[in-house]
């Protein structure tokens, strides 16, 4: 296929409309991001507006943070090519132990904070022992750990419930403090918010430059501003809301937990050699281990970063429920995976980003919410989570088995910090209307 | 046709086989006739078309996706699928065999085609008939006996059995002595005969020239995927002299690049390279082998499939195929320690594989991803990778290499194979190599990608890196090396510079372990 000029004008054109989130030809781009935006805004319609108040938000934020912590270090093991069903076992182990060494051994919560994130850090070496270094199947290792970890939280406990003091409850039910003078708003969270734009403003004119020293085009100044200004309001409206909440509450802590986590994974995913090496070895471990790559020590790392952040998990939740408990974390595996898949990811690995999974997870979490809101019994809102699990999925495969470019395959194409702007090629090059694919070669014979 | 009014009537007869992928022709009017109760070898260099032929023939590639006819009994067949062929009598046993290793070769036998009713095996019936058909196949093993547990020779023979079982008139064979030891190969092909006896036919795919000469009453030449002639054995008075010709015979024309080699010191050296099979304790893939490279020379390594190169190739880069047993590289006259992919990456080598798509590039990436892919430290301050540096190391790859794509972000699958190919040279010319290994380097791509990615391995020597290219096409082999080692059974079997090299030497030396002739 031969290289077709690309419009450099500066023009208006159709196709820069696309590159404002996304950079493929068609209107799936939007993808999952469109689809949580569809159903925010139909949940606030059906529930008279209930979905985006403050209370609300705030409250969707702590109940999922951890979920949404937990896609983070799952999607980096389906990348891998794993999977990691042990992730609720692992909180609830590590809970138990944390709430213990503050009650009986008087650990101050900081210590104890460490003390959990070590307990993961030494469950996950053993889990990432045996999958990287003997070569069992992640599935079972962790099917052994949900079993292990689970009977270890209730025989170390005595199946029994054990509070935590209110300096540990912070990570899981704290706020942003007040401070500065009352505009009825709380000031932490609106200063958040406009260093957050702060911050895209500065990322967008950094993307533009390292665009015009690539040589490469970028899309005309109108985009980036239009770009700004959504990305911005967006935040900007968020920040509101969060900040106008209740009295005493504003945005949670987990949430900056959760936000700190995103952002520092993202730039690990993506930016370092560790990151290309996770996809490396899940798109193609043969040929990843003949470019040198130590495919026994990305396993190890991604299985042992999982309990890692499961640690995490159970200790925000732990703070959030006062106490730890014999039943903590139940399930949080199949959320989690839910959220990865419905975020993009490929079973067969290579493919996932973190920012998907989190859309992913958000998904999950308004539908619930929503459900939960409207009243709707918790057998209903488990069928209506399976059903949209598995149309998620189902049309990107399907759009796959059409040769159709995949929701997956334009948010992967999409990975660095940059944003869409990067992806100025696959919207339609070729006047003749043919699509990329059909470049594709057929095997061919020996 | 007079061969129709002979004592042996035709059984099969393809006429004017085309089959086209896109870009490339696999077959060009390609013709072949075989007789009842004969043995018809094909013979041709990897890649002209036999595997393709034979896949038209068994309805892998359905009617339809070809053009031409095959009459086979007297009757155009138009073949759907396997099925189809099979119930015809027409069974292929592919080189990579089809059998199930957990399973006993009484399951392995039935597979497909249980004896039984309403979906219930009947076992003793299967039992019965599985000894049977041992016996015919001269195969005394246990029916019981898992298929992994017994050996390849075996095996073969289980598939022969299988094969028996289904009614086979004519059987395809694709290389099916090029497993197996010096007895077991005798063994089969005396079953062969011994099955043309009964009325068998056999179409048989080989390279071992001595084996065919033996067995085969017609032999037809595949050339770049036209039919070139077909030689009748004994009246023909064929011998391996003659198939080679036939084989080789085309004229090199100019595709490869004028160049006058600047050739320095023997830089790099293997000594006694042996290597045993990954799970086969008792078989020797290398056998002593040793040989060098000199700065800015192009040193060809001549061998069939099978015979052992990518093993060598692969299991000197970091020990990547198979068991290491003994052997020493040396570099720059001193002794290095090759344990790791990342070792041999270290000190400067580079492996560009013959299987593009599993071995060579994760096809999820983008382009420039993959370029920086093999020397990401390169680009790399602590472990944050510098993705402008990574835009523009690909992006001037991309100018001198010429790929051809709109952009490196677009994904590598969207490339030709030829633009592939480059990406993976990319790749490994990244890596600052000082010899680079090529495996095969322009299998399944067109000829104009074949002549730039030979104009970029002499650029390569040029600047004074070492290289060797590991090739089953001679024409190739001679336009682009200084230097030639050929390779049979596992074995460096001649040394020849190329002013001393021609195809029938060539030939001779990859199809028998002749006397090694140092240069």
């Amino acid at each position: 296929m031969s290289a077709p000029d690309i419009d450099r004008s500066g023009g208006f054109q159709i196709r820069d409309l696309k590159k404002l989130f996304g950079g493929g030809g068609s209107l799936k781009q939007f993808g999952i991001l469109g689809a949580l935006v569809v159903i925010i805004i139909i949940f606030q319609v059906w529930t008279g507006g209930k979905t985006l108040q403050p209370g609300n938000i705030i409250n969707i934020v702590q109940q999922y943070s951890y979920i949404l912590i937990l896609a983070i270090g799952m999607v980096m093991v389906i990348i891998a090519g794993h999977i990691d069903l042990s992730v609720g076992s692992v909180a609830a182990f590590t809970g138990i132990i944390v709430a213990l060494a503050m009650k009986d051994w008087n650990f101050p919560w900081w210590a104890a904070i460490i003390l959990g994130l070590v307990v993961g850090g030494l469950i996950g070496a053993w889990q990432g022992f045996w999958v990287a270094y003997i070569g069992v199947p992640a599935f079972i290792v962790t099917l052994a750990g949900m079993l292990i970890w689970r009977g270890g939280n209730q025989f170390i406990g005595d199946s029994a419930t054990v509070p935590v003091g209110t300096g540990f409850q912070v990570i899981g039910k704290g706020y942003l403090p007040e401070f500065g003078p009352n505009f009825g708003v709380n000031n932490a969270t609106m200063l958040l918010g406009i260093l957050v734009v702060l911050v895209l403003i500065g990322l967008e004119v950094r993307g533009r430059r390292t665009r015009k020293v690539m040589g490469a085009s970028a899309a005309p100044a109108w985009i980036s501003v239009v770009r700004v200004v959504v990305l911005g309001g967006v935040v900007l409206i968020a920040a509101y809301l969060f900040a106008t909440g209740r009295v005493g509450t504003s945005f949670p802590v987990s949430g900056i937990i959760l936000a700190v986590l995103v952002v520092a994974y993202s730039f690990l995913t993506n930016k370092t050699t560790i990151g290309r090496h996770i996809y490396a070895v899940g798109g193609n471990k043969h040929a990843a281990e003949l470019s040198g790559v130590n495919s026994k020590r990305v396993n190890f790392f991604v299985m042992m970063n999982m309990s890692v952040l499961s640690a995490l998990a159970g200790m925000i939740f732990v703070a959030r429920s006062q106490a730890s408990g014999p039943f903590d974390g139940t399930g949080w595996e199949l959320d989690a995976i839910a959220a990865v898949f419905i975020g993009g990811a490929a079973v067969s690995g290579g493919i996932g980003t973190v920012a998907g999974s989190i859309i992913g997870g958000l998904v999950m979490a308004v539908l619930s919410n929503g459900l939960a809101l409207k009243g709707i019994q918790s057998d209903l809102v488990q069928i209506i989570k399976g059903l949209v699990l598995l149309i998620a999925v189902g049309v990107d495969v399907f759009n796959k088995s059409q040769g159709r470019p995949s929701i997956i395959g334009l948010m992967t194409r999409n990975k660095s910090g940059q944003g869409p702007i990067e992806d100025l090629t696959s919207a339609q090059v070729t006047p003749g209307g043919g699509t990329p694919d059909t470049a594709v070669p057929a095997d061919l014979p020996r | 046709m007079e061969t129709g009014r002979s004592s042996h009537p035709t059984i099969l007869e393809m006429q004017s086989i085309t089959k086209e992928f896109p870009g490339v022709k696999a077959l060009d009017s390609v013709s072949l006739t075989v007789k009842a109760r004969e043995i018809h070898a094909i013979c041709g260099e990897n890649g002209a078309g036999k595997s393709t032929l034979m896949k038209v023939l068994s309805g892998v590639y359905p009617f339809g996706t070809y053009a031409g006819d095959i009459v086979y009994e007297g009757a155009v067949v138009r073949f759907r699928d396997i099925k189809q062929s099979e119930a015809a009598g027409i069974v292929i046993i592919h080189q990579e065999l089809a059998l199930i290793p957990e399973l006993s070769i009484t399951e392995n036998i039935f597979l497909g085609n249980e004896p039984g009713r309403h979906g219930v095996i009947n076992w003793v019936e299967a039992q019965r008939r599985a000894v049977e058909l041992l016996a015919r196949v001269g195969l005394d093993d246990d029916p019981d006996t898992q298929v992994k547990n017994i050996g390849v020779g075996k095996q073969q023979l289980v598939e022969i059995a299988k094969a028996l079982n289904k009614n086979v008139k004519l059987l395809i064979l694709d290389e099916p002595t090029a497993a197996l030891n010096e007895s077991d190969s005798q063994h089969l092909l005396d079953l062969i005969l011994g099955l043309k006896g009964k009325g068998i036919s056999s179409i048989m795919i080989s390279h071992k020239l001595n084996e065919i000469e033996q067995i085969a009453d017609q032999i037809t030449i595949i050339r770049d995927g036209k039919s070139i002639e077909t030689l009748d054995v004994k009246a023909d008075g064929v011998d391996e002299d003659r198939i080679i010709r036939g084989m080789v015979g085309r004229t090199l024309g100019n595709r490869f690049p004028e160049h006058t080699a600047t050739i320095g010191d023997v830089f790099f050296e293997v000594r006694n390279w042996t290597v045993q099979h990954p799970l086969t304790t008792e078989r020797l893939v290398v056998k002593n082998s040793s040989f060098t490279v000199r700065r800015g020379e192009v040193v060809g390594l001549a061998g069939l499939m099978g015979a052992g190169r990518t093993e060598l190739a692969m299991s000197i880069f970091g020990r990547s195929y198979g068991k290491f047993i003994s052997g020493q590289v040396f570099k720059d006259g001193e002794e290095i320690k090759l344990r790791t992919v990342a070792e041999a990456i270290g000190h400067g080598i580079a492996y560009v594989s013959e299987d593009r798509k599993s071995l060579g590039l994760n096809l999820l990436d983008t382009i420039k991803r993959s370029v920086v892919s093999a020397k990401l430290g390169k680009i790399s301050r602590g472990s944050v990778v510098n993705e402008l540096a990574e835009a523009q190391v690909s992006e001037e790859y991309r100018k001198s290499l010429r790929i051809k794509t709109p952009t490196v972000e677009e994904g590598v699958t969207k490339l030709s194979g030829g633009n592939q190919q480059k990406v993976v040279l990319a790749k490994w010319m990244f890596t600052d190599p000082d010899l680079l290994i090529l495996d095969e380097p322009t299998r399944g791509i067109d000829v104009g990608a074949k002549a730039e990615i030979y104009q970029i391995i002499r650029d390569l020597a040029a600047q004074g890196k070492g290289i060797i290219m590991i090739s089953s096409e001679l024409p190739e082999l001679l336009g682009v090396s200084d230097r030639i080692y050929t390779i049979f059974e596992g074995k460096i079997t001649n040394e020849l510079l190329v002013a001393q090299a021609d195809p029938e030497t060539l030939m001779r030396s990859m199809t028998s372990s002749s006397q090694k002739v140092v240069a």
